[in-house]
């Protein structure tokens, strides 16, 4: 099943060049994305057009078949409560004024989801083992990492279908870094998550798609495996041969 | 390292400093004079107690003005005037700048140039000059419009300040993760917008009151403010002026009040300061 | 061997924590030296406490010798001339290395200038401009008369860290000290930035010392590398040993970690 489709989406700031050209992507229930790009590729425009925060230029966006339209109330309630997201700075991703227990519990509230917003936000906690008294402490108490899962828990206590994550891993020290991948792997099962990243190995190691961006355009996309063992594109290429990796040292 | 985070304070216990604890006791002594001037004053402050000019004595401790009032009494009631002032003018400025300076923050960039330029022009304008257009366009000076006057004068500069520190909250990410969670534009108002800024807003209200005093004696002094039988310190000035040399007390004493409330709300600010934003207090 | 940093014992306190505490390292003339560590393991201190630029409040005990001159306790003016003629710095965030209102060429000229000051000559002003092109074509920065006029603003991250890196040069250092100098920058502008360094200093046989938290990037930027964690040493050698036969812990799990990552992209090579 389709989750969001984009048809011909093309994105311009005001009148300047587009950030964006012509792209089709479908997003399906059950298959993680990676959408990989370095910077000026378009992937942050991307993932604020999945998020229904900016319209695109041209082109359509629909999810499950309905264009998004932010003007109609009722149906971003939907929208919102299966949509969420990770942003990458785990710092500035959380409200220094807030206790956890607030931040989580955000979308319940705003979106007026009928629950026990106690419970909900302990479950959300523990879905990321951080322990039940986070809940009334508040960020600046917290490492890097453990913000991050904050951040997380707070995309999923919706249950929501699909989070998007924006550079999640890249403000994290490597032994953090795998310590969150374990956990998007594991969360995974019962959501599907769209990772929008400039470090392919981290991607790869999530996704069973991708998508290879280069200066607004999609150069080549489709499943994790192909593209890695068999890169088509020049640009994917390079993308690969540049990625840093430890030497065989054996 | 540390997290260097200083525009987002997290939430602290208060600290109290040497500064803030002066400030808030000039501060407070004023309050608690304004308002026993409501119930009691040592004379009636508009009869004739004394000879004209006394110097001080212990019957009239700031001694008498030249209509033989009681100096003493007539400065705490000017406490209370300078006090209700800065209450109403700083909350004027407070509704209209902060409703402003938001409408800024996160209106389109036309309307937001558009409204930033309009601060920018009154921003230029002398409070004092502001003042005086207003009270020349209404009936005649009175405390409300001398209220009303600088309450709009500081409102601009309220206006600005909110738009800059709005602006600098709506960039962070729990702002973008506020909106993907569905809160509306009012809740992120509510929730994230406020909390954050507060602490520095505070601060510049404090120092607000402070040029609100200040600008009320100048408007009084200038006969733009209260009226007489109103015992304004900056009319208690202009009166002590053809005197100041046979009874220099009579515009010592104003002015000693004038500056003790005004350096009070001083130190209470950066007493505030201190307190709100803990990377100047790690010093 | 020309060892141009030693740094002996060094400890690095700041209200009455301990920071780093008892790191050696040294660095001679045309080795690449890796000092790898995650946030917090003290890795910049260290490299500041090199150069003799510790922020306030932080003290330093032990020894750090630049080109055999002790940089502790030393006085400020005798700091700075050792900073341009022994060791230069490149950082993380070249926007922030850069005077945003200052040409990119007119930067680096002053730096040359102040070299030729130090040497006690002087240069005209078409051969302090000749210098700043050669620098410029050094660090193969594209079409340098025109660059040459732009504002760091006006270029791409890439091009800025080249830009810094040129400056540095400016100084004829015989020590680079280069702090994440390719984390703030794409993969694959990464990658030449590395080949870059690597042919500096292979070629002015100049000392690296390479600070990152980045295996795959120490790997391949260095052949000894030094394991920080807390502020404490906890691994050094060869990178082939260190990263191919870790031995503590910390590094196993460093590099597993690492490897994760590597083999999801597979044999893609």
């Amino acid at each position: 099943m389709s989750l969001i489709d984009l048809t011909a989406v093309s994105f311009a700031y005001g009148r300047g060049r587009p950030v964006l050209d012509g792209i089709d992507l479908r997003i399906e229930a059950g298959h993680n994305l990676g959408i990989v790009g370095e910077s000026g590729s378009g992937k942050t425009t991307i993932l604020r057009l999945l998020l229904g925060l900016v319209r695109p230029s041209s082109g359509d966006i629909s999810f499950r078949g309905a264009p998004i339209d932010p003007g109609d109330r009722s149906f971003m309630r939907v929208f919102r409560r299966a949509v969420q997201a990770v942003f990458q700075d785990p710092y500035s991703s959380l409200d220094p004024r807030q206790k956890i227990v607030d931040i989580v519990a955000e979308p319940l509230r705003s979106l007026k989801i009928a629950t026990d917003v106690d419970a909900a936000v302990a479950e959300a906690l523990s879905a990321v083992d951080l322990p039940r008294e986070a809940a009334g402490r508040y960020p600046h108490e917290f490492s890097g990492g453990q913000r991050q899962r904050i951040a997380i828990a707070r995309a999923i206590v919706s249950q929501p279908e699909l989070v998007l994550a924006d550079e999640v891993v890249s403000a994290l020290d490597l032994t953090t870094r795998i310590r969150i991948v374990e956990l998007l792997n594991v969360l995974s099962a019962n959501t599907t998550l769209v990772l929008v990243s400039h470090d392919i190995g981290f991607v790869a190691l999530l996704c069973q798609d991708l998508v290879i961006l280069e200066k607004g355009h999609i150069v080549e996309q489709g499943p994790a495996r192909d593209i890695l063992s068999a890169p088509k594109h020049p640009y994917t290429q390079r993308l690969l041969e540049s990625t840093p990796r430890l030497p065989d040292f054996a | 390292m540390t997290d260097t985070t200083p525009v987002l304070a997290p939430p602290t216990s208060m600290r109290v400093t040497p500064t803030f604890l002066i400030g808030a006791t000039l501060v407070g002594l004023h309050i608690v004079v304004g308002l026993l001037t409501l119930v009691w004053t040592p004379y009636d402050p508009t009869a004739m107690t004394g000879g004209r000019l006394a110097p001080p004595s212990l019957a009239h401790w700031a001694g008498t003005d030249r209509l033989g009032r009681d100096l003493f009494t007539e400065i705490m009631v000017g406490a209370r005037i300078a006090l209700s002032v800065g209450i109403g003018a700083v909350t004027i400025a407070a509704s209209i700048g902060v409703t402003l300076g938001l409408l800024a923050a996160f209106a389109s960039r036309t309307v937001d140039d558009v409204l930033a330029a309009t601060l920018d022009i009154l921003i230029a304008f002398p409070t004092l000059l502001l003042a005086m257009l207003i009270v020349a366009a209404s009936d005649g000076a009175s405390l409300g419009t001398a209220i009303f006057a600088i309450g709009i004068a500081s409102s601009s500069i309220v206006a600005r300040l909110t738009r800059i520190l709005a602006r600098r909250v709506l960039a962070m990410d729990y702002i973008t993760a506020a909106r993907v969670s569905g809160t509306s534009w009012l809740g992120i108002v509510r929730i994230h917008v406020l909390p954050n800024i507060w602490p520095t807003l505070i601060v510049n209200f404090a120092l607000q009151f402070g040029l609100a005093v200040i600008a009320e004696a100048s408007l009084s002094y200038l006969g733009l403010g209260a009226p007489p039988p109103n015992a304004s310190w900056g009319r208690l000035l202009q009166e002590a002026q053809a005197t100041v040399y046979t009874a220099p007390f009579g515009a010592i004493a104003p002015g000693i009040a004038l500056v003790s409330l005004v350096i009070g709300l001083n130190l209470f600010a950066d007493g505030l300061r201190d307190v709100a934003d803990p990377t100047r207090r790690r010093r | 061997m020309d060892e141009l940093l030693t740094i002996e014992n060094l400890s690095i306190r700041h209200a009455g924590r301990s920071l780093v505490s008892g790191v050696s390292l040294s660095v001679a003339a045309g080795e690449r030296v890796g000092l790898i560590g995650e946030s917090g393991s003290g890795k910049s201190l260290t490299a500041l406490a090199a150069i003799g630029l510790l922020p306030d409040g932080m003290t330093a005990s032990g020894s750090v010798g630049l080109a055999g001159r002790q940089v502790i306790g030393a006085t400020d003016r005798e700091v700075v001339g050792l900073r341009g003629a022994v060791a230069a710095t490149i950082f993380q965030e070249p926007l922030t290395a850069l005077d945003p209102l200052m040409r990119i060429g007119g930067q680096i000229a002053e730096v040359v200038r102040r070299r030729v000051r130090r040497d006690g000559r002087s240069l005209s002003r078409t051969e302090v401009l000749a210098e700043v092109m050669g620098l410029m074509a050094r660090v193969a920065l594209p079409d340098p008369a025109r660059l040459a006029r732009a504002y760091p603003h006006e270029m791409s991250g890439g091009q800025r860290q080249r830009a810094a890196i040129a400056m540095a040069l400016a100084c004829r250092p015989r020590l680079l000290i280069a702090d994440e100098p390719t984390t703030a920058l794409d993969v694959t502008t990464q990658a030449e930035v590395l080949k870059l360094l690597e042919m500096l200093v292979r070629e002015e046989n100049m000392g690296l010392l390479f600070i990152s938290h980045d295996l795959p990037v120490v790997g391949t930027a260095v052949d000894r590398v030094l394991v920080l964690r807390a502020g404490e040493l906890v691994e050094e050698g060869p990178v082939a040993e260190v990263f191919g036969q870790p031995r503590h812990p910390y590094t196993v799990g460093l590099v597993e970690a690492a490897r994760a990552f590597d083999q999801a992209i597979g044999a893609a090579l």
